[in-house]
């Protein structure tokens, strides 16, 4: 490396600190305040990727976040990696570590490459037309696409950093702390508010903090000198917060902003441990300001991508502030004055000039003349036609441009440079703006789209809301934000501007080429490699509106969603349809403003905190012996207990045996329960449940079952009078909250004169089911006192008791269709009785059983679990539930749907048993019901909804839903599986028990 | 994510409420006399305004009350909030 493209004394990095890092395999050095793109230039490395479709070199194009090439792979180990991060962002850390994406098998040779020679076969929309034909090739080809597209990989296993998510509530939120947001800051914070300013780069002061131009001045001062004075002084404002390396994601409505603080990823390695990575802040702001600045615009010519070729705003950075040169000989094309701006940092550095090529015909500047005397040629009225050197520039060529612009005239000039810089003039950064909805104006002097009207309390200044001279930034930022916040005191009075630039600018959004367009790549979306082509295309194939077009070319769509290119997108738009700009639309900006990690957007709500975790009282006891758990809602409920070397059928069995046999525990704690008082509460009932419950004697259980307004089962349980005006009602587990919530909905609008309270109790008390023929023997043990003969406690009572000294409610109620008991208890007792009841029932073979084992002894008995024998399409008819729907009431919820034509029909699926003709076969829930399989295409009669081996009836049973399926009892039918057709006959749902006897079984 | 000024609490963040379809829509006194079309009609049929809508909105993770809301779908500005029970403002 025999170049000297380093410069000492920059404003960004030190050069005392030499940081080492790897590219591509090979060690680099670079300074304490490089990011990796400044640094891979001081090594004269620009081709640092391929691009998206043809694989064609690409170099470092920006500064900032806008980069489109410069987009790598960080850490080369498995669970750190991360794709898509630009090089012109990452500061770099002693030990980063960094590759190029989107070739193989190296950035210098590279397999895709292929793809840009035949890229005349691959325009755009290629892919859509070529390979959606036929339909089922879709899956072969979608292989081989899949495999060469893609940008970059992602980490393969789970993210060993730490993030978080933090609320902010401030008056003012200042995005960007160029000299516009600074000033903005200044004001806001001196007047006694509340101000919040971020900025997504590492230092304060925006672009104008290196404008050391003695060009360049405000109040007789250098404007960088000005700037670091004001920077100083704010810096000490009390009610002034400043989060810089922190970037605005997404702005959304009511002025809720999204930024990502970048806590670590500056730090080397050994440095980062145990620290947050990155901080999510969510910023309420009652006011915002934008002063999100301006994105240098590239120009449009035939090879506008190879490495080597800059925005000219970035290689003047990379020499102001990074004291990197970023070739030995330059040439700037540009339609405007900024790049003479360019042009003179290098001539200060002693860096080569080779040319200027200028649109303009005439140029009149203090900048243009500085440059002109310093010897710079410069090419007034030309276009760069082409341009040479495949992995980095070694030439171009130009031509003079005809009056009207459309066209190159004269003889082709070749010139040599290893580095060019462009501008095609601003694009105001509203992307922000966008997103929260304003609507922007398009400014024909300059060609630009501005904020126009605002859409929540915010304003938008400096370059972003289309000032781009330090006259204008500096008053309209005053008076604005003044106005804005609505405060009178600032300490800014007048500004004596002196700039070197005059705002002339000419506009062409394609450049013209000697060449047809057919024959040019002229990149509009660097990333997806779209041309002016491609665009050019489209339209001629019919899309008008910018979105439409935008999907077809992909123009926009990368990581980067288009900030360089959209504009001229919608230029050569409107210019070859011969409309207005913006007539077509904008795109529009979609958050996020940079990508965001999912680490970022996850927080801390990962493994046991992705969601709240709701365990019963008992659950220890439940770990405690062996219990496989399931999730139901945010439940953690008892699957099965399986003992030594039992798997869950066996254990289900085992438990399902003893439960009859003998007798069965369970935690039925999750139940939702919701407490019901008040003086109307049985006329509430009435209305809210299918059956009637004015005539409910206190002391007693009933089942009810509850409707939506359209007819079809939402929830059931059973619900206990605990005295006149007081019930207790229990809900499904998942329906817990959703019941209360559509209770409290019918109280509070449609029956606001109903006396009734209603409050969730569920995670008051422990619910202990204990079942089966030894059931009442074990209850009587644990509760001495009370009375469990069938005469006092008959089955659906209740009654108050104590065990020890602690109340409880005792329900004699089935789910099992055994005898039964239901001890509800402070929730805090919960596992001590539940031991008790254990110790009681030892001598009687007592055997805790999981959800697994209640489901198969419900579905024995034909019982339905809401959610799962019915999905919101089933009425308690078709349930096979006449008996619950009151004929006598005159209203409750729903009454009025269960008569509508489409509820009364004969063919409505209908709940049914299935019994299966090899007893053995279990079915498999989900399975499709068929009559006809020779039938094509084969009538769905319904489906398979709970089926289970029963132990105690030593068959197969399933429940279903068919078509009509109440008349077809004793029918066969057939349910097609992927190797076999099961036969099946269609019965009664209750399989076992139908009359109720063992709900009072003696043993 | 807006921000709504329930009524019994203040300003709330829209995640603390749940949205419940569109306002001022009486579930009939006496469904018995109601044809299907008309009970249909009930059931079934909502409007879906780009602009102005009357919503029923309810503070489900805070005071677990229900009210209404005049809200501007097409940007989400809220131009009053007032009790069930209440009359609704002026269109
Ligand atoms: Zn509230």
């Amino acid at each position: 490396m025999s170049k000297n493209l380093r410069f000492k004394s920059s404003k960004q990095v030190d050069e005392t600190y030499r940081i080492s890092f790897k590219f591509n395999n090979k060690t680099y050095y670079g300074y304490k305040g490089d990011t990796l793109a400044s640094a891979l230039l001081a090594n004269d490395i620009h081709l640092v990727g391929r691009s998206f479709k043809y694989h064609r070199p690409r170099g470092i194009m920006t500064a900032g976040s806008e980069e489109p090439n410069a987009i790598i792979q960080l850490h080369d180990n498995t669970s750190r990696t991360e794709p898509n991060v630009r090089a012109t962002e990452i500061e770099i850390y002693e030990g980063l570590v960094a590759s190029s994406q989107n070739c193989w098998p190296s950035v210098n040779f590279d397999i895709g490459g292929i793809n840009n020679i035949l890229s005349p076969i691959l325009p755009a929309g290629f892919y859509y037309k070529t390979f959606m034909w036929p339909k089922s090739f879709w899956e072969k080809y979608e292989y081989f696409i899949r495999k060469s597209a893609g940008l970059g990989k992602s980490p393969k296993e789970a993210d060993p950093d730490i993030y978080e998510h933090k609320y902010i509530h401030c008056d003012v939120l200042i995005i960007g702390a160029g000299i516009s947001g600074i000033m903005a800051a200044k004001i806001s914070a001196k007047n006694g508010l509340k101000t919040l300013l971020v900025d997504e780069k590492s230092f304060l002061g925006g672009s104008t903090i290196y404008d050391n131009s003695e060009f360049s001045k405000i109040n007789n001062q250098i404007t960088s000198s000005w700037l670091e004075k004001e920077i100083n002084e704010i810096s000490k404002l009390e009610n002034l917060e400043i989060k810089t390396r922190t970037s605005v994601a997404a702005f959304h409505g009511y002025n809720f902003l999204l930024a990502r603080e970048n806590l670590t990823d500056h730090l080397p390695i050994n440095q980062r441990e145990n620290k947050i990575r990155h901080r999510l802040l969510k910023i309420r702001a009652k006011k915002v300001i934008s002063a999100t600045g301006a994105i240098e615009r590239p120009l449009i010519f035939d090879n506008n991508d190879r490495p080597g070729i800059l925005l000219s705003s970035a290689i003047k950075k990379y020499i102001d502030l990074y004291g990197v040169a970023c070739g030995e000989n330059n040439i700037l094309f540009t339609n405007n004055d900024t790049a003479y701006e360019t042009a003179l940092s290098m001539v200060q550095r002693g860096i080569k000039v080779n040319a200027i090529i200028d649109n303009r015909e005439e140029i009149d500047s203090k900048l243009s003349y500085e440059a002109e005397k310093n010897n710079i040629r410069i090419f007034k009225g030309y276009t760069v036609v082409d341009t040479y050197g495949y992995k980095r520039i070694n030439g171009l060529s130009i031509m003079e441009l005809s009056k009207d612009g459309q066209k190159v005239i004269g003889k082709k000039i070749r010139l040599s440079c290893d580095s060019l810089g462009v501008s095609g003039g601003w694009t105001p950064a509203v992307h922000l703006f966008t997103q929260s909805g304003g609507k922007l104006k398009f400014r024909e002097d300059d060609q630009v789209f501005i904020p126009n009207k605002y859409p929540s309390d915010q304003l938008s200044i400096g370059s972003c809301n289309g000032d781009f001279s330090l006259e204008e930034i500096t008053t309209n930022t005053v008076s604005s934000v003044k106005k804005f916040l609505n405060v009178n005191n600032t300490d800014y009075k007048t500004f004596e501007i002196i700039t070197g630039i005059n705002k002339s600018k000419r506009n062409i959004w394609l450049l013209p080429s000697d060449k047809i367009l057919g024959k040019t790549k002229s990149f509009v979306d660097f990333q997806n490699d779209a041309t002016a082509k491609d665009i050019k295309l489209a339209l001629r194939e019919g899309f008008r509106s910018i979105e439409h077009v935008k999907r077809y070319t992909t123009t926009g769509m990368g990581t980067d969603q288009g900030k360089l290119g959209n504009m001229h997108a919608l230029g050569i738009i409107s210019e070859t349809a011969g409309t207005k700009m913006g007539e077509h639309g904008t795109t529009t900006f979609r958050p996020p403003y940079t990508p965001l990690t999912f680490g970022t957007i996850v927080g801390r709500n990962v493994g046991e905190f992705f969601d709240i975790i709701r365990r019963t009282p008992i659950h220890d006891w439940h770990v405690e012996n062996n219990a496989k758990f399931e999730n139901v809602g945010q439940w953690k409920r008892a699957w099965y207990y399986p003992k030594a070397n039992e798997n869950m059928h066996q254990a289900v069995q085992r438990e399902s045996k003893a439960a009859r046999d003998c007798a069965g525990i369970l935690d039925a704690s999750t139940l939702g329960k919701i407490d019901i008082q008040g003086t109307d509460a049985s006329e509430f009932l009435n209305r809210v449940y299918t059956n009637a419950w004015s005539k409910l004697a206190i002391g007693k259980c009933r089942y009810g079952l509850m409707l939506n307004e359209d007819g079809m089962v939402y929830d059931d349980g059973v619900t206990t009078r605990l005295d006149e005006n007081h019930y207790i009602m229990t809900t499904t587990t998942g329906g817990a909250a959703n019941v209360l919530g559509k209770l409290e909905d019918y109280l509070q609008t449609e029956w606001p004169e109903l006396d009734v309270y209603l409050s969730s109790v569920t995670d008051h008390y422990a619910t202990i089911s204990v079942c089966g023929p030894h059931s009442k023997k074990i209850v009587s043990k644990v509760i001495p006192d009370l009375d469990f003969s069938d005469e006092k406690f008959p089955h659906m009572s209740f009654k108050n008791t104590k065990i020890g000294q602690v109340k409880c409610r005792v329900m004699r109620i089935s789910f099992t269709g055994e005898q039964s008991y239901e001890i509800n208890i402070q929730s805090n007792y919960g596992k001590s009785v539940w031991e008790k009841c254990m110790e009681e029932g030892k001598d009687f073979n007592i055997t805790p059983y999981g959800t697994e084992t209640m489901h198969l002894l419900r579905a024995e008995k034909g019982f339905i679990i809401v959610g799962q024998d019915t999905d919101a399409t089933m009425t308690p008819i078709d349930l096979q539930m006449d008996w619950i729907v009151s004929k006598k009431k005159y209203d409750f919820i729903g009454k009025r749907s269960l008569y509508r034509s489409d509820t009364i029909k004969d063919d409505r699926k209908q709940l049914v048993g299935l019994l299966t003709e090899n007893p053995e076969e279990v079915l498999e829930e989900g399975a499709q019901i068929v009559a006809d399989i020779k039938k094509s295409p084969i009538e769905m009669l319904g489906h398979v909804t709970s089926s289970y081996y029963s132990p105690n009836l030593n068959k197969s049973i399933a429940l279903g839903v068919v078509k009509g399926g109440k008349k077809m009892i004793g029918q066969k039918l057939i349910i097609p599986m992927e190797n076999k057709n099961i036969n099946v006959t269609v019965a009664d749902p209750v399989f076992l028990d139908k009359e109720g006897e063992r709900l009072n079984a003696k043993l | 994510m807006f921000l709504i000024n329930c009524p019994f609490c203040g300003e709330r963040e829209q995640s603390e409420f749940k949205a419940g379809g569109e306002a001022h829509i009486e579930r009939p006194k006496q469904p018995t006399e109601l044809s299907d079309d008309e009970w249909a009609e009930f059931l079934f049929m909502r409007k879906n305004i780009k602009g102005v809508q009357f919503e029923r909105w309810n503070h489900a993770h805070g005071c677990r009350k229900w009210f209404n809301i005049v809200r501007d779908t097409s940007n989400d500005q809220i131009k009053a909030v007032y009790k069930m029970g209440e009359k609704p403002p002026v269109k």
